[in-house]
């Protein structure tokens, strides 16, 4: 076929994720059958389909596998240290309300060296979007025992299997605050994204954990086959529980995964408390801050 | 351009020192503050907690000082100038943080009212030990800008100067106060606003298409722009090239790193300040900063009774350190006379400056208290019999 009966540029069909993406960045980094790139599908899909204007909205990451989706969104995107996207969120959107602010990292860094933040965020009820995509392991390192690792399974550091306790992440961010709470796997994209684009729209601390597959540590070193075999292993033993008590929705190696929305609750926001606050004690000496200024 | 005159507190004032800084930051168009309660900084952000809700700042007491140190960072790229105040344990805490905003050209404002150490140390005394921690506390490559203050009026002055240096080479820059100058009240004159130069941050004025975040002006910066001004900027701690994108090679590594280094090893005169007192013609000179500069005035008074010639130069920009001048000086002085409220900080760059040619001798303090005149007059005497 001669260029002129077929031009490449405008024949082929435009990925209609591709304008969320940073196409000069690809390919990304994530191995074959990591879940990774499917929340981020998803991701872009319920920013299309939330309606949010692109230009306000900033996506800040982490350190891990997870954050490196920052620097694959094209938005305003910021890489941040381990552990401390929530902090730094914290300070783009309390400078700036007008912006959306969405945090996506990992289960280590979130939960982790970042659980201190987390939960005080969530107890703020700053308003931000925390997409924390949970693969029970730090994959950028090689695979060690996180704190959302099942109890006996293998990691790099628990060679003969974990015995600490897991996170039950959705009942600590509920605990602390959040105003909505949902998890999805990796397999579940069509909710997966619904939820993502519900917890978008949603003012106040929103909270959506995302189980993804990690083939090639964590799944590979507990011999569950590849990322498809994770895959078929989320398709047959989720329960969909909308409104689950987040207490009964812990996690167990290979065990049942409840999986829905369990909160969809309104709280003011830290900055609508703090304007609200000011302005009665304040009245008319309370002076708004105003965006920019440096 | 002149500081917002709504924010300024024109007159007279008897304030301590870390009111002072507070007042400071708000004239230099301070907005955000977020900090973490440690004494003997505390009153610093307590003032600001009472006086940003007039001011249109917005102030918040994050879970700790980690996440104080960047929660600054998040509101200067949301446009915002921003600062967060310490003392030595949060200060430990934040220098990943300070690593982050010099490797992504984040202009911030970190106050240290420095108390002694190590650990938790004596909370409520003074100590100069985090001179060095300032300067190499983050690992890597970088550079950073540090001021030191001696009373409540250069606390204000050069809280409004950090921010300034901070702004105009996106660097992180550090107020280097201590517990003595932090909590010693004496009369602080706030100017007029229309007198107060206050340096703008170095907003792009292009359009999107001709911009890269990374690609420095002439003076080795580059110009910024803030989240949602639809530049879609990526900002990283990873190495990154002239687009803002990581790049994991050598040849990024090292163009980066040097120019982190340049911007402010190349514009060096514009930065030191120092005060000189009878420096021409001493034979023995004084190297001082903060409170320490004003505890060797009796000293060096002292010995100037006794007929000797001894100078006194006082380091106002600590970091970057005045290498040139202290080279000058040590090729005519007979000796350098260093105290310091720690066991050996600065006068290990005073040490590296003269280079063998003359002694200099430090008068260590481990904090708690300020020095006694009578230790650095014996210091200043030892020196001028010389050897």
């Amino acid at each position: 076929m001669s260029e002129e009966l077929y031009d490449l540029e405008t024949s082929l069909p435009v990925n209609p994720v591709e304008r969320f993406l940073r196409m000069d960045r690809l390919p990304h980094i994530w191995c074959p059958g990591c879940g990774i790139g499917t929340t981020v599908n998803c991701f872009a899909q319920a920013l299309e389909s939330s309606g949010l204007d692109l230009r306000t909205t900033a996506i800040v990451s982490g350190i891990g596998c997870t954050g490196r989706v920052a620097g694959y969104m094209n938005l305003d995107s910021f890489h941040t240290t381990h552990g401390r996207a929530i902090p730094f969120a914290t300070g783009l959107k309390l400078a700036n309300p007008g912006l959306k602010v969405v945090v996506y990292s990992g289960d280590g860094d979130l939960s982790a060296i970042g659980g201190n933040h987390f939960i005080h965020a969530a107890r703020r009820n700053v308003d931000m979007t925390v997409v924390l995509i949970n693969n029970a392991t730090y994959g950028m390192t090689g695979g060690q025992v996180a704190p959302t690792t099942p109890m006996s399974a293998v990691a790099s550091t628990t060679p003969y299997g974990n015995f600490e306790s897991a996170f039950n992440l959705p009942a600590l961010a509920d605990s602390c605050g959040a105003v909505y709470v949902a998890r999805w796997t990796a397999f579940h994209v069509r909710h997966t994204t619904k939820a993502i684009k519900e917890a978008l729209l949603k003012k106040g601390f929103s909270f959506v954990e995302i189980l993804a597959p990690c083939p090639t540590l964590y799944s590979r070193r507990n011999k569950l086959g590849d990322g498809l075999a994770q895959m078929l292993y989320y398709q047959e033993n989720s329960e969909v529980r909308h409104g689950a008590e987040t207490k009964d929705v812990a996690l167990g190696f290979q065990g049942k995964i409840i999986v829905g929305k369990f909160v969809d609750r309104e709280r003011p926001t830290y900055h609508e408390a703090m304007d609200e606050y000011y302005t009665r004690k304040l009245g008319e000496q309370y002076v708004h801050a105003v965006v920019g200024g440096a | 351009m002149n500081a917002d005159p709504k924010g300024v507190l024109t007159g007279a004032h008897f304030i301590d020192g870390d009111h002072a800084c507070c007042e400071g930051a708000i004239a230099a168009g301070c907005r955000f503050v977020a900090g973490y309660p440690i004494t003997p900084s505390t009153e610093v952000v307590e003032r600001i907690a009472e006086r940003f809700p007039y001011v249109g700042g917005v102030f918040i007491q994050m879970e700790d000082e980690i996440a104080s140190s960047i929660a600054i960072q998040g509101a200067v790229w949301a446009g915002k100038k921003a600062m967060t105040v310490t003392s030595g344990p949060g200060f430990s805490l934040m220098m990943e943080h300070i690593g982050l905003a010099a490797m992504t050209e984040t202009p911030c404002v970190f106050v240290n009212v420095q108390r002694a150490g190590p650990s938790t140390g004596l909370p409520t005394q003074p100590a100069q030990g985090d001179m060095m921690q300032v300067r190499w506390g983050s690992h890597g490559d970088y550079q950073i800008i540090a001021v030191v203050p001696n009373s409540p009026q250069e606390c204000f002055d050069f809280t409004i100067k950090a921010f300034n240096l901070s702004e105009q080479y996106r660097v992180p820059a550090f107020v280097m106060m201590d517990e003595c100058v932090g909590h010693m009240t004496e009369r602080v004159v706030i100017p007029p606003a229309e007198q107060i130069d206050i340096v703008p941050r170095r907003w792009f004025k292009g359009t999107p298409d001709a911009y890269e975040p990374y690609r420095a002006d002439a003076d080795l910066v580059p110009s910024m722009v803030k989240a949602g001004d639809g530049f879609n900027i990526h900002v990283t701690g990873l190495t990154h090239d002239e687009h803002g994108y990581p790049n994991m090679s050598v040849a990024a590594q090292d163009k980066l790193v040097h120019r982190l280094r340049e911007k402010i090893t190349r514009n060096v005169e514009s930065i030191v300040e120092y005060r000189e007192d009878q420096i021409e013609g001493a034979d023995v000179v004084v190297v001082t900063y903060g409170i320490t500069s004003r505890t060797a005035l009796p000293a060096i008074a002292r010995a100037r009774r006794d007929g000797l010639k001894v100078g006194h130069l006082r380091l106002v920009v600590v970091w970057p350190f005045p290498e040139q001048r202290i080279r000058e000086l040590a090729s005519r002085v007979r000796a350098f006379v260093v105290p310091e409220l720690n066991l050996g900080q600065i006068v290990l760059e005073v040490e590296r400056c003269a280079a063998g040619k003359v002694p200099v001798r430090l008068v260590g303090h481990t904090g708690g208290t300020v020095h006694q005149p009578d230790d650095i007059y014996q210091a200043i005497i030892t020196s001028g019999k010389g050897r």
